[in-house]
């Protein structure tokens, strides 16, 4: 037989469904991969427990004709997801130890769905960063290196890093992740797998650990385009516990799913080509035009006037929504508490979030904290949320002249661990293409497209129109068929 | 009216965002957030160059109508749960340290 952990999720489901292994086949080769690669540091908590009650539920249910859409399928949760009795940190020092007494809207969806468990994979603390590197954890190394011979470990993108270093890895054939600026889509592109980011409001935010409450969305991450697919429809859906929900039917994406872009218009916004970005990505961005003519789409430019502002008004509303959000970590009801000798309760939460929160988290926080004071409140947040809708109306325009959007998905490959650690801005710019569409809410997919000239994957981003992710996973479809995308990091870890 | 923003935030201002943000910070510490502070502050501050004035700020990203449900209780008898992960509950309460004011 071949090696189960080759398959991605719909070749496990539908191998499963046929009768040519089992569901505990399978979920014991991908524990024991998941056992083998620690060096990746992936995971925060590993659970082949529940990877096997559920393979063994799978199992029972092929052999009652009872099966359900993920029977049979083991997946990697990103640990920003509350899973009841499991560990939940947010890659946090202040939530080490967590144990939720209930179940994230999401994860409960997939359980319902027959999936089951690899672990809770590691992130950037409470999802802030681009490089995997604030987990309190330790780095993700990506599986990727370099085709130079130099070894420099690699990040994984972030923040869902873990996510996207495991399944480039196969060691999980599929995670979910979430996104606030791109903590999805360029981790993906890093690491030459596929991920995406649906409208706000598709997949429920109760029992995911809050960052950025406007931002926030979970999205799914594998292989390719229909293992995408596959797995979000089981994530969506309208829940009554969020009140920003939509209280709308999840299509049948997978069975709409085509590649032929026949009648769709692709714009090119001009304002994605900023200075300094590395040839081969212009080269990349210019073959995925060709590729969406291919396949029988019309190209035209397009005009995002405000792109520029985009990140300044993410980095006023990320962390001033997190400031307000992350209030609750204060040493009484859950997670870590310090308690100085003699300390009254004011030092108490001073002195717990000084040793709960990772550095980057403090910056967030105070930044946060600083825009929404009294005095600076109108002049940052509210000309921030004004830009915002400056950026929102940007993408209206477009819409008039084109269906979908085609762009990078990030400014570069993957860097070195280390590389920009020391400068937060230099790190914030990497979300440059990916944070736009987040502040609008629309749904936006990185798909790998090729390699530079070192060996790492690019990857190219589609976006579309809110609740358009029909459209999205299509060109998206289209771009992986031309693109013939095969290439896997050489195993070392 | 919007109020004028400062060119730069000095250590003073840093000690009391820390002090708001309850964030329990050593004097060294501050001092080095004063520049890392005014490298990101000063890369906001393009912002100002929008003009705004006819634009009304965002307040939610997709449409929405805010639901409303029947005003009855849908949860509770929970306690061992809501204190199951407490650093130090005590009888069936948050423990906290004493407030003498």
């Amino acid at each position: 037989m071949a090696d189960l952990t080759d398959l991605g999720i719909a070749a496990i489901r539908d191998g499963f469904r046929a009768g040519d292994f089992s569901a505990r086949e399978v979920a014991d080769a991908f524990n024991a991969a998941v056992a083998s690669a620690k060096a990746l540091n992936a995971f925060i908590v590993e659970t082949p427990e529940h990877a096997i009650s559920a393979a063994e539920q799978a199992d029972r249910d092929r052999s009652e004709g009872t099966l359900k859409a993920l029977s049979g399928v083991p997946i990697g949760m990103k640990d920003l997801f509350c899973t009841k009795g499991v560990q939940t940190t947010a890659a946090s020092h202040i939530l080490e130890g967590f144990t939720p007494q209930y179940e994230s809207t999401v994860s409960a969806k997939l359980w319902a769905a027959g999936a089951g468990m690899l672990g809770k994979l590691n992130m950037d603390q409470f999802a802030m960063g681009s490089s995997n590197e604030t987990s309190a954890f330790g780095n993700v190394i990506s599986p990727w290196r370099r085709s130079d011979g130099g070894n420099a470990p690699l990040a994984p993108g972030g923040s869902s890093g873990g996510s996207s270093a495991a399944i480039a890895a196969r060691i999980v054939p599929g995670a979910t992740g979430t996104d606030t600026g791109g903590s999805i889509r360029q981790p993906a592109a890093f690491t030459g797998i596929s991920g995406i980011k649906p409208t706000y409001g598709r997949c429920s935010r109760w029992g995911v650990v809050a960052f950025a409450s406007s931002l926030d969305q979970a999205g799914s991450m594998a292989r390719d385009v229909l293992d995408c697919t596959i797995m979000l429809e089981a994530m969506a859906g309208f829940d009554p516990k969020d009140s920003t929900s939509l209280d709308l039917p999840v299509p049948n994406w997978e069975a709409s799913l085509s590649g032929d872009l026949k009648g769709k218009r692709i714009g090119i916004p001009k304002e994605y080509r900023v200075d300094g970005m590395p040839v081969e990505i212009d080269a990349l961005w210019e073959q995925g035009i060709a590729w969406m003519k291919d396949a029988g789409a019309e190209v035209v430019e397009v005009s995002l006037p405000h792109t520029k502002y985009a990140l300044p008004a993410y980095y006023i509303i990320a962390p001033a929504e997190a400031s307000s959000n992350l209030a609750r970590y204060d040493g009484v009801r859950y997670g870590l508490r310090d308690l100085p000798d003699g300390a009254g309760l004011q030092d108490m939460y001073a002195a717990t979030r000084a040793a709960g929160f990772g550095p980057e988290v403090k910056r967030r926080i105070m930044i946060g904290t600083y825009v929404l004071s009294a005095g600076f409140y109108d002049a940052y947040y509210t000309q921030a949320q004004k830009v915002r809708t400056l950026i929102a109306r940007d993408f209206d325009a477009a819409w008039e002249k084109c269906d979908l959007l085609l762009t990078p998905t990030a400014p570069s490959a993957a860097f070195a661990l280390g590389e920009k650690s020391d400068d937060p801005l230099a790190m914030y710019l990497n979300d440059v293409f990916t944070v736009p569409s987040s502040l609008a809410g629309l749904p936006a997919m990185s798909v790998p497209a090729g390699l530079d000239g070192q060996g790492l994957p690019l990857g190219l981003q589609i976006i579309g129109k809110a609740l358009d992710e029909q459209g999205v996973l299509n060109a998206s479809l289209a771009i992986e068929q031309r693109a013939g995308f095969t290439s896997r990091a050489e195993k070392w870890w | 009216m919007i109020a004028a923003r400062p060119m730069s935030v000095d250590s003073a201002t840093v000690r009391k965002i820390a002090s708001l943000a309850r964030i329990a910070t050593s004097d060294a510490e501050i001092e080095a957030m004063v520049p890392e502070l005014n490298n990101i502050l000063g890369w906001i501050e393009q912002l100002e160059e929008v003009d705004t004035s006819a634009v009304q700020p965002m307040t939610a990203v997709i449409a929405n109508t805010l639901r409303l449900r029947a005003d009855v209780v849908t949860d509770g008898n929970r306690r061992d749960a809501v204190l199951a992960n407490a650093p130090a509950p005590e009888h069936g309460f948050f423990g906290v340290p004493k407030v003498i004011e």
